[in-house]
Parts: structure tokens; C-alpha cells; sequence
């Protein structure tokens, strides 16, 4: 009895927030500190400790632990912000310190004996790094690092919100351009645009002076949009009105779409046109696996099979076995790949669940290894591949239309009118049956469904879109080897449906952008491309388990419980039906 | 005596090993309901299974209006006329009201037809109505229920087969649920009814089938099984 009641929580008026709760503050540290010796160990702090984020004043190695110090203790800070400001500020300096210590232990520890054998990174080179302060040297420099940074993040978190949500979107903003600066900088410099580029970005990072300008306009405008909340204003107006307003937007958006490759220059297109290959890869698997439920890990092949067909009818080189143009090979390599879907039909149909995950990973594999394999290398040619296909449009290499921006009109074109198929499909009755066969098979075929029937459809219509992406691939690529195809590929595409949301089309663009475009620009970082896809699907199954941009009903499914305000009328019905049943 | 609308002659039905259904016959009129009931693992919802085409029956035969389903499958059987308001509703819960509605009337090529008949569902269920566009499965028991039903009866049946429409539903609900039979049952609809409310089922059918083990008992009038002493014992708690 006695135990319980000197505990503080149990004080009168002493409720969970109003505590230090140290416990989670001691968790928050020391899983902080454990990201931050991972961020060394890994490479991540000494490999780009030269890559600048501001040039002179930031680099990104630094900035890594900085965001981790930050994050932390920003985390940490929200239980205690509500009861005092103050007391927020000094947990922030305390878990930035703890946290700092972690990495004061690896430096000591690292002085007493060599972990290089094991941690190729924890050279010398790093824990001079970590020891050298601005101000201060030694191994007290991440302690006290870490606490004014935990410090500063709290005050922050403090602010009132006027000034807080533009504040942290400058700072992102800051870190945004700077890994972009040199991305932004390289087709600027062929415009009249190039002293602004020079001013504003390094050849690697923001200048102080283009961080400036960064900062600020972010702030500026993120305060202005807060305070006029032109997306309200929109939204209230009368339909008429906010189509005046909305119809110029798209077209703007539009415009800039179609500008984009001959402003940005072929670097960027060729990364969109990839992603705009995914798109359509994501759109046919979403019609498999997110209408219709059918889980398909060999997705790949399909793939396969398209880029294929289009290097034997048209390629110039050896193996090329028609010299026809693209245009009359993406027909046909469209209806292989839907025959294909039907050979992987056929013999599925009646697996379920977890086993089917398995069969198509199965069917995946065989056709990888078929194409490596000696049997088809005097058709295929194995590794040594088909090369010589042709491009799409054939013009001069001069023309503006040479090279990947033809690739990213093309593969745009197609992902808007396969976007259109898919979004009809949805809503239509063969969409609805498929959705029904996800939900409960047998009432669907009680209910009529030909069950044979539109499974196999499924796999087929997902297979062509899959082939018709692999058809531009080898155009883009002009070239095609066993080498491509590539289990990986299946494991993205469902990567992409799920993390963009699992039936929805705006989010199989917007996995897509994330899954595909951001590794794509940031090559420099491409060591680190399965930790960041590992995180990015950890992270949103924890905070969004529907997707990032979910379709309306999958949303609902999984946040009823939480955010019952969602669906206000189920609480009602429920309560009515007990008042009813408590009658005599 | 006119031609039953079903007919189902000497079935037997296996799973595997397990024989479950051993030589069942049943019948069922135009315009009637008949009550099928029994305990559990009886074999009542493996003959409503049967009938279906859900499950195959290795010997024997189904028949609608004289002609025999065997080579039907369950898809088929279905446009022909049969639906099944399966056990535990099992209604598309990702779905929404409407959807599921228009699933039911999946056979319907008449795109009209299919809106007049959502009306007549959403009149028949009000409820239902004021739930439309949300999905099915954060609707109560009850109204899964009712959309079940709703839901079969899209496509017009010729048979209405109904397992255990009243399991686990609060007694308001479960009366609720009889009088829409009832009304069903005046409106001309031909029904086979699974119940283990057994007191309920009868006095609603015109006739009863009691099935013990996979096998028909007795078959009789309704008010006759009522009365009679050992159905009393086992079924309706009267001794
Ligand atoms: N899929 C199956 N596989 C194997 N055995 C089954 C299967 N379905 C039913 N059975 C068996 O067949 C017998 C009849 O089952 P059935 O489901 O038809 O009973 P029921 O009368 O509907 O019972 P309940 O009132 O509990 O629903 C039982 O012994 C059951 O165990
Ligand atoms: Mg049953």
C-alpha cells in the first residue's frame, strides 16, 4: 500500500503528463544513441563528412547527428511541453547529451582498442570527427553538441505554432536543397539562370548566401500560406468559381510537366521517364494484388516478357529477328505479356494466400533464370544480351527529342492513359468483381462470378501493363540483358503499391516518385538505397499503414478504431442497436 | 401434386473421408418456405452447400424446375436462380453498401433494373439506406444482416437459401430478421430456411425437414413437427 502511494503519479493532481517521465526519456536516449553509432559505423557520418550541405558552415555527415540530436529530443520534448516550456528545454538538453555521450563512449572505446577490424569506418579519421568542436576539442564535444542541439529542438517545440511550422519547414527546406543544390545547379548553368545558380549553389551544397535566400522563403511563404489558407479559400468558393481557380492550376501543372525535361535536361528526364516506368509496373500490380488481391512476387517476369518481345522484332543487332519499328512491336509485346499472364494463371487459380506468394515467386524465378540460362542464350542471348534497339522516335541525336526526353513523353503518355484504364476498371463491373473475389471468394462466386474467369483477367491486365513498362524499358535502355531481370524488381513494384497505398493510383505515382526518383537522383548515396527503402516501408507501416495516399475505403478500414470520426455512423448504430436489444 | 421448384434425391456428400451428407431428399414448392433444422454438424449447411454447387455431392441429384445442376458449377447455378445467404453473412466487408447491393445483382445485365432493385432493398431496409457509401464492414451485426439479404435478393432468386440468418443477433434483431421472412414469404418468395432457432423457423415455414447426422428424420407439416414429442425434446427445449 505504502509502495504504491509515494509513487508521483499517484500525488494528488499528478497525471502521466505532468511527470518527468524519465523512463521514456532514458528509452528516447538511448535509441537515439543507437541510431547515432549506427550513422558512424555505417559510413554515413565520416564517408559524406566532405559533402556539404551549406558550403563552409554544414556538412552532411555532421548534419545527420545534428537531425538525430534534434529529432530526439523534439520527440522527448513533447510529453513535457504542455506542463512547461522550460522543463521541455532542459529534457531536450538532456537526451541531446545523453545521446551525445553514446558517441563520446564509441570514441573512448575506439581509443582503447581497434574496432576496425570489425567497423570498416571507425577509423581515426571518425573520432576526429566526433572530437572536434568549434569551440571545444575532445571527447566531451558530442555531449555538448548534442545538449545544445537537444536545447535549441525544444525551444522550437515551444514556439507557438505561427512560428514553429514555418520554422521547421525552413529548416527542412535547408536540407532539402542542400542535397539537391548540385542536382539544381548543373542544368541551370546552360540558361541565363547560371549566376543565379552560381550564387545560390555549390557544385555540391547551398551557398550561405543561397541558404539564406532558401531559408527565408520558405518561412515567408509557408507563414503566408498558414495565415491566408488559400486552400480553404478555394474550397469554399462555389463550384463555378473554384473551377476558374482549379482549371488554370492544372494547366500550369500541366505545363510545367511538359517543360520539365527541356528545363531540367536529360538527367532529369531519364529519372522520371523510370519513374514513370514504375508507375505503370505499380498499376498493373495494383490491379492484381490491390483490386483483386492475388499477391504476385514475380512480377518481373511480365516485365520481362515485354522488354523482350520488343528487342526480338526490333533489334538491329544479333538476335534481332524482325527490324520493325517500336511502334509495331509494343502491340505485341503487350499481348504477350497478357499471355504470359494467362500460363501463370492457369495453373494458380486455385492456390490461396501465403502459398500463392510463393508459386509466383516460383514463376518469377523460372523465367529469370530461363533467360540467363545456355538453353536460351542462342535465342535470348544470355548475358551478352540484345542490344541495337531502336528508340521510339527516330530523329537525329542532335534533335531536341533525342535520348531520354522522348522516353519520358512516351512513358508519361502511357502512364496517364493506363492511369485512365485503371481508374475506369475500379469503378466498373469487372472491378468491382475482382474486389469482391479479394474480399470473400466463394460468396463471390456465389454470387455469379465466374471465378476462373476474372482471376485470369486480373493476372492478365496486370500483366500487360507490366509488359507495356517493359517494352519502354528497353527503349529507354536500348538494350536488354538476363542481367536486367532481376528479382528486385518484382519486391519494388510491390514496395511502391504498398508504401503509396494499396488500391489507389495517386499513390502508386507518389510510391513511385519516392521508391524510385529520390535513389535515382541521390546516385551518391546509392551504397545506402536498401536502408533507406527498409526504413521508408518501417517507417510508414508504423505511422501509415494504409499507404501514403490510400484509397478512401482502406483508409477507413484501418483507422475506424482510432478516428472513429471517420465514420461517424457506426458508433450510432451500434448504441441503437443496444438501446434496442436492453428492451424487454 | 405440381413439379417442386427444388428438388434435391438421395444425396450424399463427402469430405474427404467424411460422410457427410448420407442420402438426403428434400423438397421445396413455389411460394413455400421450408425449415431445415437440426444440431450442430448435422449436415444442415452442407446441404444448403450442395445445392449451391459450393460443394460437390459425389452421388445423387439437385434439381431446378426438373432439370439437374450436376454439371453446373457454382457461378452457373447461381444465374440460374439458386442464392445462398451464406453463414455468418460474409458480406464484402471493404465494399460499401451500394457495391455489395450491386454485386448481388453481379448476373443483372439491365443497369436499371439493378437501381430499381437497390431502392427496393434500401425500402425493404431503411437502415441500410441511411448507410449507403459506408463500407460494409463497419456496419453492426444486424445490418450485416440485412445487407446479406438484401444483397441475395439483387438477382430475384427462384430459391432463397437462408443459413442461420438469426446466429448471434440480439433478440429484437432476431425478430426483426423473421418478420422480413415473413414478409419475404408473402410476397411469393420460395425460401429454404437453415435455422437453430428452431421454435422461430417453424412458426414461420409451411414445412420442416429435421436432420440428424446426414440424414432426414422426419419431414413433415410444421405445426405437425411442432407437436411432435421429440422434436419438442431436442429442438425446442419443452419436455
Ligand atoms: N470443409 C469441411 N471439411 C471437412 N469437414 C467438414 C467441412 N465442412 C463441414 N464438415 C463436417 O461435415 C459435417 C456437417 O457440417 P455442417 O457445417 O454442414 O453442419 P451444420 O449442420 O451446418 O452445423 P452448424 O449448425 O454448427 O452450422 C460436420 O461433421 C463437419 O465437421
Ligand atoms: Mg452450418
Amino acid at each position: 500500500m505504502t509502495a504504491v502511494a509515494i509513487q508521483p503519479t499517484d500525488m494528488p493532481g499528478a497525471g502521466a503528463a505532468d511527470t518527468w517521465n524519465l523512463r521514456r526519456v532514458l528509452q528516447i536516449s538511448v535509441i537515439a544513441g543507437v541510431v547515432a553509432i549506427y550513422l558512424c559505423l555505417v559510413g554515413i557520418v565520416p564517408v559524406f563528412a566532405e559533402r556539404p550541405l551549406i558550403v563552409d558552415v554544414l556538412e552532411l555527415g555532421q548534419a545527420a547527428l545534428l537531425i538525430t540530436f534534434g529529432a530526439a529530443s523534439y520527440l522527448a520534448g513533447m510529453d513535457q511541453v504542455k506542463a512547461s516550456w522550460l522543463r521541455a528545454v532542459v529534457v531536450g538538453a538532456i537526451v541531446g547529451a545523453i545521446t551525445g555521450a553514446f558517441l563520446t563512449g564509441l570514441v573512448l572505446l575506439g581509443e582503447a582498442i581497434d574496432l576496425r577490424s570489425v567497423f570498416l569506418n571507425a577509423s581515426p579519421t571518425l573520432y576526429a570527427l566526433l572530437t572536434d568542436g568549434i569551440v571545444l576539442t575532445g571527447p566531451i564535444v558530442p555531449i555538448v553538441a548534442g545538449a545544445i542541439t537537444g536545447a535549441l529542438a525544444a525551444v522550437i517545440l515551444g514556439l507557438p505554432s505561427a512560428i514553429r511550422v514555418p520554422l521547421v519547414i525552413g529548416l527542412s527546406s535547408l536540407l532539402f536543397f542542400g542535397l539537391f543544390a548540385g542536382l539544381l545547379r548543373t542544368p541551370m548553368l546552360v540558361t541565363p539562370l547560371r549566376d543565379v545558380a552560381r550564387f545560390m549553389f555549390g557544385s555540391e551544397g547551398l551557398t550561405a548566401a543561397g541558404a539564406a535566400i532558401v531559408f527565408v522563403v520558405s518561412v515567408g511563404t509557408t507563414a503566408i500560406v498558414r495565415r491566408t489558407k488559400p486552400r480553404q479559400r478555394v474550397n469554399a468558393l462555389p463550384p463555378r468559381q473554384r473551377r476558374l481557380v482549379v482549371g488554370p492550376l492544372g494547366l500550369l501543372v500541366l505545363a510545367l510537366v511538359l517543360l520539365f525535361p527541356l528545363a531540367m535536361g536529360p538527367f532529369f528526364a531519364q529519372v522520371i521517364a523510370l519513374v514513370a516506368i514504375f508507375v505503370l509496373l505499380g498499376m498493373g500490380l495494383n490491379i492484381t494484388l490491390g483490386l483483386a488481391g492475388l499477391l504476385d512476387l514475380g512480377f518481373v517476369a511480365f516485365f520481362a516478357v515485354g522488354a523482350y518481345t520488343v528487342a526480338l522484332l526490333t533489334s538491329t543487332a544479333e538476335y534481332g529477328l524482325a527490324n520493325w519499328g517500336f511502334w509495331e512491336a509494343v502491340p505485341f509485346a503487350v499481348l504477350f505479356a497478357m499471355l504470359f499472364g494467362l500460363i501463370l494463371g492457369l495453373p494458380i487459380l486455385r492456390i490461396r494466400g501465403d502459398y500463392l506468394a510463393i508459386a509466383t515467386l516460383g514463376f518469377g524465378e523460372i523465367i529469370r533464370i530461363l533467360a540467363g540460362s545456355d538453353l536460351m542464350k542462342p535465342i535470348l542471348g544470355g548475358p551478352r544480351g540484345i542490344l541495337n534497339i531502336p528508340k521510339p522516335l527516330d530523329v537525329p541525336p542532335t534533335h531536341w527529342l533525342s535520348g531520354p526526353v522522348q522516353i519520358y513523353y512516351i512513358a508519361l503518355a502511357f502512364a496517364a492513359v493506363v492511369a485512365f484504364i485503371a481508374w475506369r476498371l475500379r469503378s466498373s463491373r469487372l472491378g468491382r468483381s475482382w474486389m469482391a473475389i479479394r474480399e470473400d471468394e466463394d460468396v463471390a462466386e456465389g454470387m455469379g462470378v465466374n471465378l476462373v474467369q476474372t482471376k485470369l483477367l486480373a493476372y492478365m491486365l496486370g500483366g500487360a501493363f507490366a509488359g507495356l513498362a517493359g517494352a519502354i524499358s528497353a527503349g529507354l535502355v536500348g538494350s536488354i540483358f538476363a542481367s536486367s531481370i532481376q528479382l528486385q524488381l518484382s519486391i519494388n513494384v510491390a514496395a511502391i503499391v504498398i508504401v503509396g497505398g494499396m488500391g489507389s493510383i495517386p499513390g502508386v505515382v507518389v510510391g513511385a516518385l519516392i521508391l524510385v526518383g529520390l535513389p535515382e537522383l541521390f546516385r551518391e548515396f546509392s551504397d545506402y538505397r536498401l536502408l533507406f527503402y527498409g526504413i521508408a516501408l518501417m517507417v510508414i507501416m508504423i505511422l501509415r499503414p494504409e499507404g501514403l495516399l490510400p484509397s478512401r475505403v482502406t483508409r477507413r478500414e484501418l483507422h475506424t478504431s482510432r478516428e472513429l470520426a471517420d465514420v461517424p455512423d457506426s458508433e450510432l448504430v451500434t448504441d441503437e442497436e443496444r438501446r434496442e436489444a436492453s428492451l424487454p | 401434386m405440381t413439379q417442386p421448384v427444388l428438388s434435391v434425391v438421395d444425396v450424399n456428400t463427402f469430405y474427404g473421408s467424411i460422410h457427410a451428407l448420407r442420402g438426403i431428399s428434400l423438397e421445396v414448392h413455389q411460394g413455400e418456405v421450408v425449415a431445415l433444422i437440426g444440431g450442430n454438424g448435422a449436415g444442415k449447411s452442407t446441404t444448403l452447400n450442395s445445392i449451391s454447387g459450393l460443394v460437390r455431392p459425389r452421388t445423387g441429384q439437385i434439381m431446378l424446375d426438373g432439370e439437374d445442376l450436376a454439371t453446373y458449377q457454382a457461378h452457373q447455378i447461381m444465374a440460374k436462380g439458386i442464392v445462398q445467404v451464406p453463414e455468418g453473412r460474409r458480406i464484402f466487408a471493404r465494399l460499401t453498401v451500394t457495391e455489395n447491393l450491386k454485386m448481388g445483382a453481379f448476373v443483372v445485365k439491365d443497369k436499371a433494373l439493378v437501381l430499381q432493385r437497390i431502392e427496393s432493398a434500401f425500402d425493404r431496409f431503411p437502415r441500410l439506406k441511411q448507410r449507403e457509401h459506408q463500407v460494409a464492414g463497419t456496419l453492426s451485426g444486424g445490418e450485416q444482416q440485412m445487407l446479406a439479404i438484401g444483397r441475395a435478393l439483387m438477382s430475384d432468386p427462384k430459391v432463397l437459401l437462408l443459413d442461420e440468418p438469426s446466429m448471434g443477433l440480439a433478440p429484437v434483431l432476431v425478430d426483426q430478421i423473421f418478420e422480413t421472412i415473413g414478409q419475404l414469404h408473402e410476397q411469393g418468395t420460395t425460401i429454404l430456411l437453415v435455422e437453430q432457432n428452431a421454435r422461430k423457423a417453424l412458426e414461420i415455414a409451411d414445412r420442416g425437414y429435421v436432420i440428424e447426422t446426414g440424414t432426414i428424420v422426419l419431414a413433415e407439416r410444421a405445426a405437425d413437427l411442432r407437436d411432435n414429442e421429440m422434436v419438442q425434446k431436442a429442438y425446442l427445449g419443452i419436455d
